[in-house]
C-alpha cells in the first residue's frame, strides 16, 4: 500500500469532512434562524414548539423600516382603504403607520463610520508600515512594541477619558469622531499586520523601479501597493468588521446624529411589543454588507493566507 | 554609453568597511568583472554606481559628470539583479516596458514595442511575452530580467551575478549571448560574478576586490599570469592554483615564503618523485591529485592519461610564482 504525506486516507477526509460539516451547522443554524424569522409574522416568531415551516410575511421589514400606532377599529374605517401593500401590512397588525423609523439612517450612519474608518485606517497604517519596513527608524522595535501596547487593555477602559475629550473638542455624536476613534483602535493592528505583509516584499522590486527611473513614492504606488494588495484587503476586512459589531463606544458616544445600526437595533425591541420579526430583518441587513465585503475579498483572503509560500 | 569612475570610494556599514577607497575606471565599452568572495564589496560597488547607496568618502562620475549625489533614476543606469527583480503583479511584457514607460522618459507606444520585442527576440522568449511573470522557469525569468535592463539604452549596465541561479546548460548560452551582445552593441558592463569562467570568457578587464580594497585590475589573461598577490592568484584557475611551502622545492628566492603553482606550472616527468593519490578523467582533461614529500597538490595532465591511483610521477616547478610571508608576489 502506498502511502503519502500530502495525501491524507480516504477515512481521514471523510473525519475532516464530517468536522466542517458540524462546524457549519453550529455556526450556520442561528444565521438561517435569523433570516428566517425576519420572514416570519409575529405569532410565528414567538410560536412554541418553533414552527420550521412557516408561511413567509414581509412584516418584520415593514416594521423595522416605519414607526405606527395601535388603532382602533372605527379609526382603521375612517382612514379608509390601504394605499398601497405596506400600509396593508400595517392595517394587518391592526396598526396605521406614522412615518418611516430611523433604521435607514442609522444603517447609512454604520455604512459611512464602518467604511470611512476603514479606508483611513488603510491610508494611515500602510503609510506607517511602509516606514517602519523600509526606512531606519530610530527606537524601531521599541515604537513597534508601544504601538501594539495601545491594544493591551480593551479600547472600553478609556471610555471616560475618551467621552470627555469628545465632549470638549466637539466631536461627541460626529461621523467624524466615530471614525477618527475607530481608526486608533484598528490602527495599531494594522500596522502589525500590513508590516508583515510589506516586510515579504523584496526590497530589489523598488530598487529597480529606482533604478529604470521611478521616484521612491511611484515605485510605492507602482510596485509595493500592487503586490501588498492582498494583505491590505485581508487587513481591511479586520478593521472593517470591529468598527462595524463595535457597539459599546457607540453608545456611549452617539445618540441623535451619528448613531450606528449596532444601538438601534435592540431599540427597535421596544416599539409595539416584542417585535422579534423586525429585530430579526435589522440584524439580516446588518449582515450583508460585512458579508458582501467579504466575498468580494475572498480571492485576496486566500491569497493572504499563502502569500510568501510561492514564491522561493 | 559612457566612462565610469569611482574616485577613492569608501563606505562603511558601523564597523565594517565594505568598501576602503576605491579607484576604478571603468572604460567606454568595456566589460568589468569583479571577483572576489563574499563580502569583499562587489555588489556595494555595483550599488554606488547606481545610486542605491551613498558612499562616506569619494566620487561616482558617469560620462565625466560627477553623480555622487544624483538619484538612481538621474543617473540612467540599468541593473540585473541576482534575484527578485521581476514584478510578480504584470506580464513579460509589461515587466520589460516598466522602464520605458517611466515618467520623463516620453518614448512613443510605437517605440515601446519595437523595443521590447527585439530584445524578445534576442533573449528567445517572444512566446512567453503575454504570460505573467510568476508563470515562468527560472531559467526564463532571469532571461526577462536581462531583458529588461537590455531595453533601455543606459550610460552602464550593471549585473549582479545575473547567471548565478542558473544550471550549467543555460548558464554557457546565456555567456556566449551576453557577450555576444556586448561585443554588437559596445555597451559597457560592470558585471559581479564567483565564476570565473564568467570572468575569463567575457571580460575585457577584472577588478580584484579584497574586504573591500581593489588590490589588482587589468586583463584577465594579465590577472591570471601576473597576480599581485597570493590572493589575486586564487581568484582564478581551475583546478585552484597549489599554495605549498616554498622550502618545498628547490631554488626559492630568500624571502619566499609560499610557492604557488598553477597546473602549467607544473613539468611532469622530471624532479623529485609524488605519489598519484586519485585520477579524476573529466573528458577533455584528466586532474591528478599527488602527494609530494607529505604536501597534497592538483595539477592537470592528458585527457588519456593511463596514470592510476598508486602509481608515482616525478614533478617540477616551471616559473613558479613565490610569495612573501604577507602574501605579496615576489618578482
Amino acid at each position: 500500500m502506498s502511502y503519502s504525506i500530502t495525501e491524507p486516507t480516504a477515512r481521514v477526509k471523510w473525519l475532516a469532512g464530517g468536522l466542517v460539516v458540524a462546524y457549519a451547522l453550529i455556526t450556520l443554524v442561528p444565521l438561517l434562524w435569523i433570516i428566517a424569522t425576519g420572514f416570519k409574522s409575529g405569532a410565528d416568531s414567538i410560536a412554541y414548539p418553533p414552527k420550521v415551516l412557516f408561511e413567509p410575511s414581509l412584516e418584520g421589514y415593514v416594521n423595522l423600516f416605519t414607526d405606527r400606532t395601535r388603532a382602533t377599529p372605527e379609526m382603521l374605517e375612517a382612514a379608509g382603504p390601504p394605499q398601497n401593500w405596506v400600509e396593508q401590512v400595517a392595517r394587518d397588525q391592526g396598526q396605521v403607520i406614522a412615518g418611516p423609523s430611523r433604521f435607514g439612517e442609522r444603517f447609512l450612519n454604520s455604512v459611512i463610520i464602518g467604511f470611512g474608518s476603514t479606508a483611513l485606517c488603510m491610508i494611515l497604517g500602510t503609510a506607517a508600515a511602509y516606514a517602519f519596513s523600509r526606512f531606519r527608524v530610530p527606537l524601531k522595535d521599541d515604537l513597534m512594541f508601544f504601538i501594539l501596547s495601545t491594544r493591551m487593555m480593551p479600547p472600553i477602559a478609556v471610555a471616560i477619558p475618551i467621552f470627555l475629550m469628545f465632549r470638549q473638542l466637539g466631536l461627541s455624536d460626529t461621523h467624524l469622531g466615530m471614525i477618527l476613534l475607530y481608526t486608533a483602535v484598528n490602527l495599531s493592528l494594522s500596522v502589525w499586520l500590513l508590516k508583515g505583509f510589506i516586510d515579504e516584499i523584496p526590497v530589489e522590486y523598488e530598487e529597480a523601479a529606482l533604478i529604470d527611473g521611478y521616484t521612491r513614492f511611484q515605485a510605492f504606488y507602482k510596485v509595493v501597493l500592487p503586490q501588498a494588495a492582498t494583505g491590505i484587503a485581508s487587513t481591511a476586512i479586520f478593521c472593517l468588521i470591529f468598527a462595524w459589531n463595535e457597539y459599546a463606544f457607540a453608545v456611549l458616544l452617539t445618540s441623535g446624529n451619528a448613531q450606528t445600526a449596532p444601538p438601534f437595533i435592540p431599540t427597535i425591541i421596544g416599539v409595539g411589543g416584542k417585535d422579534w420579526p423586525a429585530v430579526a430583518a435589522g440584524a439580516t441587513l446588518f449582515l450583508l454588507p460585512v458579508m458582501v465585503f467579504t466575498i468580494l475579498l475572498r480571492k485576496h483572503l486566500l491569497r493572504g493566507i499563502t502569500f510568501g509560500a510561492l514564491r522561493k | 554609453m559612457a566612462e565610469v569612475t569611482l574616485q577613492n570610494v569608501s563606505r562603511h556599514y558601523g564597523s565594517t568597511a565594505a568598501l576602503d577607497g576605491v579607484s576604478l575606471t571603468v572604460p567606454d565599452g568595456a566589460f568589468v568583472v569583479l571577483l572576489g568572495p563574499t563580502g569583499a564589496g562587489k555588489t556595494s560597488c555595483l550599488r554606488m554606481v547606481a545610486g542605491l547607496d551613498r558612499p562616506d568618502q569619494g566620487r561616482v562620475l558617469i560620462g565625466g559628470q560627477d553623480v555622487t549625489e544624483a538619484s538612481p533614476a538621474a543617473r540612467n543606469v540599468a541593473m540585473v539583479f541576482q534575484q527578485y527583480s521581476l514584478y510578480a503583479h504584470l506580464t513579460v511584457r509589461q515587466n520589460l516596458e516598466f522602464s520605458l514607460k517611466a515618467p520623463g522618459l516620453k518614448l512613443g507606444a510605437a517605440e515601446i514595442t519595437a523595443r521590447v520585442s527585439r530584445v524578445a527576440e534576442v533573449l528567445q522568449i517572444s512566446h512567453k511575452l503575454n504570460n505573467r511573470a510568476t508563470q515562468l522557469s527560472g531559467g526564463e525569468m532571469q532571461r526577462v530580467s536581462i531583458g529588461r535592463a537590455l531595453v533601455r539604452d543606459p550610460a552602464i549596465y550593471l549585473m549582479d551575478e545575473p547567471l548565478s541561479s542558473l544550471d550549467a546548460k543555460l548558464r554557457a548560452d546565456l555567456r556566449i549571448e551576453l557577450k555576444a551582445i556586448q561585443a554588437q552593441s559596445g555597451a559597457t558592463l560592470l558585471y559581479v560574478t564567483h565564476d570565473q569562467i564568467e570572468a575569463m570568457t567575457m571580460a575585457t578587464h577584472v577588478g580584484i576586490l579584497d574586504h573591500g580594497r581593489l588590490v589588482q585590475f587589468g586583463p584577465p589573461r594579465e590577472i591570471y599570469e601576473a597576480p599581485v598577490s597570493l590572493y589575486a592568484a586564487s581568484r582564478l584557475g581551475q583546478p585552484r592554483i597549489n599554495l605549498l611551502p616554498a622550502a618545498l622545492f628547490p631554488g626559492a628566492p630568500a624571502r619566499a615564503k609560499t610557492i604557488g603553482l598553477r597546473p602549467e606550472q607544473i613539468f611532469q616527468g622530471e624532479g623529485e618523485e609524488g605519489q598519484v593519490q586519485r585520477v579524476e578523467h573529466l573528458g577533455d582533461q584528466t586532474r591528478l591529485h599527488l602527494s609530494y614529500r607529505g604536501e597534497s597538490l592538483i595539477t592537470v595532465t592528458d585527457a588519456h592519461s593511463p596514470l592510476r591511483a598508486g602509481d608515482s610521477l616525478r614533478i617540477r616547478p616551471q616559473n613558479p610564482f613565490y610569495f612573501d610571508a604577507d602574501g605579496a608576489r615576489i618578482i
